[in-house]
């Protein structure tokens, strides 16, 4: 992966199958965040490209975003609606509609009970991050990428998500970007991308 | 939790836009203050003098078309000034966004004449000979401006200097079809020959369509790029 002329990585190549999980490691730009960007098809890699297969069929791109959840602390949702509206609206733009109680238990499950009704700006980042991750429990994702897990959260919220990505990877796929320790041993394999 | 068809996902695009805009008044505060000052300006500067038909068409598509560069850009741009196209690339569908965008252009550029054309018409005395064919003309106008300005404000959203941009790019696009509603709301007004409206009309229809069909071609590279 280039920007410009400055190269990212190179000569990355690996095969996941569900259920497992990968954690990808390495230096400040290395380019963990771009690598995970181009799995979730944020961004298109300068050469290679990424397959995905069910039953030997190839998923087609647009097909990819129902499969997929990605929690990542450069996303952003919208300050100007309520925790729950902005659940709502993220689940009905990806062809879900929910019912009340549903985002309430999701709202519990990341520790946000009772705060669904409060606009977003006033939020803080730590609430902000698990937002992300009850939006993530909503899809229920064949493939969940996370881009630094813990960032902004607090002990109890860094358990919670822990729990979290050791369900998932036992039931589909879970990819991360970090360089905790903690977070490195849930995963079952590890890229490096050393600079 | 149940499943959601490709217009509803649409609804819920355009019903979010418009929860944020009613509450950040991010589009409309600068488009209404924009017509107000331009309405305002053009009363004092132009009360008493009689102005032939062809300038009072292009008066109004002049305000018409400043107005709608004040806020027309704000859906994309806002979207990644506020980081948050991210999710909205990962969970929403390339058509429903762009599409979604197309009608929130159309439906605040509605606003904007709705607001704007009656104001110019009591002020400026305005006489309208073709009250029905000026109203399509209006509504051909706002559906081309809409859709140029929602492939434009898609490109200029993730470069640096967006607001110039948008400006310099959209002009040239817009331009073609500001000339001929120019030409047929002259006609409407009284000027003109039902030939010349006829043939503005048949642009007016054409131009929308096919910028639309193309932004519509183009949107996934532009957004996903």
């Amino acid at each position: 992966m280039r920007f410009g002329l400055r190269g990212v990585f190179k000569d990355i190549s690996f095969r996941l199958a569900s259920p497992s999980s990968l954690t990808v490691t390495g230096p400040n730009g290395s380019g963990k965040s771009t690598l995970l960007k181009i799995i979730a098809g944020l961004l298109v890699p300068t050469s290679g490209r990424v397959r995905m297969e069910s039953d030997s069929d190839e998923i087609k791109a647009e097909s990819r975003r129902k499969l997929m959840a990605m929690v990542s602390p450069e996303m952003n949702f919208y300050d100007e609606l309520t925790g729950a509206e902005n659940l709502e609206f993220f689940m009905k733009a990806s062809g879900s509609r929910l019912k009340p109680e549903e985002i309430e238990e999701a709202l519990n499950e990341v520790g946000l009970q009772g705060r669904g009704d409060d606009y977003l700006k006033a939020y803080s980042s730590g609430m902000r991050m698990r937002l992300k991750y009850a939006l993530a429990i909503l899809k229920q994702p064949e493939i969940m990428i996370v881009d630094e897990p813990s960032t902004n959260l607090d002990a109890s919220g860094r358990k919670i998500i822990y729990d979290l990505m050791h369900r998932h990877q036992q039931n589909g796929i879970l990819i991360f970007a970090t360089n905790e320790d903690d977070e490195i041993a849930i995963a079952n394999e590890r890229i490096n991308l050393a600079r | 939790m149940s499943e959601l068809t490709w217009p509803a996902k649409l609804i819920a695009l355009v019903v979010k836009d418009f929860r944020v805009e009613l509450r950040t008044r991010y589009s409309l505060n600068a488009l209404i203050m924009f017509a107000l000052v331009t309405l305002f300006a053009l009363g004092v500067t132009f009360t008493g003098q009689n102005l032939t038909f062809r300038i009072h068409a292009a008066l109004i598509w002049i305000m018409i078309y400043f107005a709608g560069l004040q806020g027309l850009s704000g859906g994309f741009v806002k979207e990644e000034e506020s980081r948050t196209a991210m999710a909205l690339r990962l969970y929403a569908p390339s058509s429903v966004i762009f599409f979604g965008k197309l009608i929130f252009s159309l439906l605040i550029l509605t606003i904007l004449v709705v607001f704007l054309f009656p104001l110019y018409y009591i002020l400026m005395n305005l006489e309208i000979t073709r009250i029905w064919i000026m109203l399509l003309v209006l509504i051909l106008g706002i559906f081309g401006l809409s859709a140029t300005s929602t492939i434009t404000a898609a490109m200029v959203s993730k470069a640096n200097v967006k607001g110039a941009l948008f400006a310099v790019l959209s002009f040239p696009l817009m331009l073609p079809l500001l000339l001929v509603a120019i030409s047929a709301t002259t006609v409407c007004l009284g000027g003109g020959d039902s030939q010349a409206l006829w043939d503005s009309l048949k642009i007016m229809i054409a131009y929308p369509v096919i910028v639309t069909a193309v932004s519509f071609l183009l949107f996934d590279y532009v957004w996903n790029n």
